[in-house]
């Protein structure tokens, strides 16, 4: 889950980092250039990366209450929707598990659907692990809080210092918050007794659409995303629940296949050369 | 006791997704095509994703108040709204539009 408000497209951190978008409006500023110019600057201040910090942790953290009123909904017990939030702790995989979960799917299909959305946390986790240099000892702690939000926060940051505290403070907000914020979502869920009269159900599709839209950048992203729905909804009707969405995953290799194809044809489109230059610069700088 | 498997595979999977990023040395992951990959994955099943929970319902294909609420979201998105107001649409007008249907 992640704010949609602010898009940070650093040329030179185009990739799974390029896709991240986060902080409400004047707080962070994830990729831009830190205050001063290099070297010179004396770091960011501490309150001013807890701050940002906050800001990203609360807003995000709140809508771990749609996931607990949409887990609610799908039928599973409150000591499960909160295991998940408890211990999968990425907001798109909690979200995709449910729905295919509610859909009917078996739980092998569910979890590789929600797994396979968790993967772009490891491109994050190799990032971070850059800019943290954290000690052998605490990263099997840390990695739990590698996720969309600490990554953009942490990547905004001017040192090492501010990394880690940045890191630190949005991870143990947005723990708190997710967590809590579920547990109330689970609950309220009873309250609300129907909870398709009040819309809910369409928090879970709002809420892939609002993390999809900042990656549509460029026509290879916009060209999959169409493949990958209309895989989607033609295979629907005619496969098992569950299974329609992996497949609709293939979209991406047959996408690159055919832009690589392109590229070395004489037709190229300019949109899509020169995210292919980018995408090969981001990959040599890192 | 199948949606604890569920949830077991997806915990574990998801971790050790995050803590092979924070262990993997740089140059495995680090190649384009990898790299290009890891990029489209999530777009692809967000998109089918999104798709799927407007339109689907069971097996079928419908079109219902789902997918006013999801306009209203995409609208929010154009308009650079933040997160949590963009889901906020999504729910009110799907709500509202099975109040006046």
């Amino acid at each position: 889950m992640r704010r949609v408000a602010e898009q940070t497209a650093p040329p030179e951190s185009t990739g799974a980092i390029g896709a991240i978008s986060v902080g409400p409006p004047g707080s962070t500023a994830p990729g831009a250039p830190p205050d001063g110019p290099p070297g010179t600057s004396p770091g960011k201040p501490d309150a001013a990366v807890v701050r940002d910090a906050l800001a990203v942790g609360i807003a995000v953290g709140l809508s771990g209450f749609a996931f607990g009123v949409t887990a609610a909904g799908s039928g599973l017990s409150l000591l499960q929707i909160c295991a998940l939030s408890l211990f999968v702790f990425t907001g798109a995989s909690q979200f995709a598990l449910v729905g295919a979960l509610a859909a009917g799917g078996n739980p092998y299909t569910a979890a590789a659907g929600a797994f396979f959305l968790g993967v772009r946390n490891a491109f994050y986790g190799l990032r971070l692990s850059q800019l943290l240099a954290l000690p052998r000892a605490l990263r099997p702690f840390a990695a739990h809080w590698v996720i969309d939000e600490t990554t953009a926060v942490t990547v905004a940051q001017p040192d090492r210092r501010s990394a880690r505290l940045g890191f630190t403070v949005t991870g143990l907000t947005l723990y708190v918050l997710w967590n809590l914020t579920t547990l109330v979502g689970a609950m309220g869920a009873e309250a609300l007794g129907d909870t398709e009269a009040w819309g809910l159900d369409a928090a879970s599709p709002a809420v892939f659409l609002a993390l999809l839209a900042p990656m549509l950048r460029s026509t290879t992203e916009r060209v999959t995303a169409g493949l990958a729905v209309l895989l989607a909804l033609t295979l629907l009707p005619v496969l098992p629940a569950g299974v329609p969405v992996l497949l609709s995953a293939l979209a991406a290799p047959v996408v690159l296949f055919l832009m690589g194809r392109r590229k070395r044809g004489p037709a190229v489109e300019s949109g899509t050369t020169s995210r292919e230059k980018t995408v090969e610069k981001g990959g040599r700088d890192a | 006791m199948n949606v604890w498997i569920a949830i077991g595979l997806t915990a574990a999977g998801c971790y050790l997704a995050k803590y092979a990023g924070l262990l993997v040395p740089a140059g495995v992951l680090e190649r384009p095509l990898v790299r290009r990959m890891a990029v489209l994955l999530p777009v692809a099943l967000l998109a089918a994703l999104t798709a799927q929970q407007t339109f689907g319902d069971g097996q079928q294909l419908v079109l219902d108040a789902r997918a006013a609420g999801l306009a209203a979201a995409a609208l929010a998105l154009v308009l650079r709204a933040p997160f949590l107001v963009v889901v906020g649409a999504a729910v009110v007008v799907t709500a509202g539009v099975r109040v006046l249907g």
